[in-house]
C-alpha cells in the first residue's frame, strides 16, 4: 500500500515522529484493534486510535447510549440517546477519520462469541474497556488462550488503574486477581460514581500501549500495574511478576477453554 | 520496624502475618486484596502463615471493575 498526499497531510505530525515514518504509518493504517465496551475508556481510546489512523477498528457494546452516560462516554452525543453505542461510535470516528473502517459487533460478549469475535479479523490488539469482572476474566482468557496482547483497565471513584498483556512477556490479569470477586463484594462506578476524566486519562494510556505495540515503540506495562490517584496526581507503577500457579498462564493451567461467570444483576441489563 | 506499602515508608511496632496488616492498615475489601511481597503473590491461604519482615516492599492491588 502506498501512503496517499491526503493521509501524509493528515498524519504529518505523526510520520515526523523518530521511529515512526512513513513506515510506522503503514503499520497503523493496516492494524486491527478490537475495542471491547465504547463507554468512559473505550470512547477516548476509539477516538484517538481513529485518528492515529489504525485502519480497522473493532467495537463490541450491546447497550444503547443513555443519558447518564454522557458525563464521561465523549464518543456519543446528546442526540445519540437510545441509539446503539456501537452506530453511535462508528458515525463518530469515522466522522474523525474516514479512512477507518469500522466494524461493529452489538452483542455481550459471552464464552460462546468471544473467541469468534477475536478471530473475525484476526484482530492484533484487544482493548479491555469493559465495566465487569467476569468480561474482564473474559477477555484475559480468551486473550491469553489466543495469544493475543490486550490492555486491561479499570476506574472508579478518583482512580483508574491499567496493566498490558503480552503473551510471553509478562503476567496475565488472573495472574493478579485469581477469580472475579462474588457481585457487589466490591463496588461498581454505578454504586459508587466516577469522575469522568478518568476514562479519558486511562483509556488514553491504552490506546498508547496499542499504537506502541503496532509500531514496536517503547516499553509497554507488561508485568506492570499502572495505578493512577487523581486526588493526589500519584501515577505508581507496581512491579508484578507472573504467578506460576495462575489458572490459565500458569504451570498447569486448569482453564483451557472460556467461563461464563454470573454478572451482577445490575449491570447485566445496561 | 518499616515497611513499604504501596509506595510509602509504614512504622509497625511489632511483627505480623498479612491478615494482621491488612487489618492494622484498614485495607478496603480485604478479602478481595491481592498481596504481594517483595514482588512475590501471597496465596490468601497463606495470609495467617505469611510474616512481614523489616524493610519489606508490601504492595495491596485492589479490584477495579468501572470502565463503561
Ligand atoms: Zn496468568
Amino acid at each position: 500500500m502506498e501512503i496517499t498526499n491526503e493521509q501524509m497531510e493528515r498524519y504529518s505530525r505523526q510520520i515526523i515522529l523518530q521511529g515512526v515514518g512513513g513506515k510506522g504509518q503503514k503499520k497503523l493504517l493496516q492494524a486491527k484493534i478490537l475495542i471491547i465496551g465504547t463507554g468512559g475508556l473505550g470512547s477516548p481510546a476509539s477516538m484517538y486510535l481513529a485518528a492515529a489512523g489504525i485502519g480497522t477498528i473493532g467495537l463490541v457494546d450491546f447497550d444503547n447510549v443513555d443519558l447518564s452516560n454522557l458525563q464521561r462516554q465523549i464518543v456519543h452525543s446528546t442526540n445519540d440517546i437510545g441509539r446503539p453505542k456501537v452506530l453511535s461510535a462508528k458515525e463518530s470516528i469515522t466522522a474523525i477519520n474516514p479512512d477507518v473502517d469500522v466494524v461493529t459487533y452489538q452483542k455481550i460478549v459471552n464464552a460462546g462469541n468471544l473467541k469468534n469475535i477475536i478471530k473475525d479479523r484476526d484482530y492484533d490488539f484487544i482493548l479491555d474497556c469493559t465495566d465487569n469482572f467476569p468480561v474482564k476474566f473474559l477477555i484475559n482468557d480468551a486473550c491469553v488462550l489466543l495469544q493475543k496482547p490486550f490492555s486491561h483497565a479499570g476506574i472508579l471513584g478518583f482512580k483508574g488503574q491499567t496493566m498490558t498483556y503480552v503473551p510471553g512477556r509478562g503476567p496475565c490479569y488472573r495472574c493478579v486477581f485469581q477469580t472475579p470477586p462474588p457481585s457487589d463484594a466490591v463496588p461498581s462506578c454505578k454504586q459508587a460514581g466516577v469522575l469522568g476524566v478518568l476514562g479519558g486519562i486511562i483509556g488514553t494510556l491504552q490506546a498508547t500501549e496499542a499504537i506502541k505495540y503496532i509500531l514496536g515503540l517503547g516499553n509497554l506495562l507488561t508485568g506492570y500495574l499502572l495505578i493512577y490517584d487523581a486526588l493526589t496526581m500519584d501515577f505508581r507503577k507496581v512491579k508484578l511478576s507472573r504467578n506460576k500457579k495462575c489458572a490459565v498462564c500458569g504451570e498447569k493451567p486448569t482453564i483451557t477453554k472460556l467461563i461464563d461467570y454470573e454478572q451482577p444483576k445490575c449491570e447485566a441489563k445496561r | 520496624m518499616n515497611i513499604t506499602l504501596n509506595g510509602k515508608i509504614v512504622f509497625l511496632d511489632k511483627k505480623m502475618m498479612v491478615d494482621e496488616l491488612l487489618k492494622v492498615t484498614k485495607a478496603q475489601t480485604p478479602e478481595y486484596v491481592t498481596v504481594q511481597i517483595n514482588n512475590e503473590f501471597i496465596d490468601k491461604a497463606d495470609f495467617g502463615i505469611t510474616p512481614i519482615n523489616e524493610g519489606d516492599t508490601v504492595e495491596y492491588l485492589y479490584f477495579m471493575g468501572g470502565g463503561q
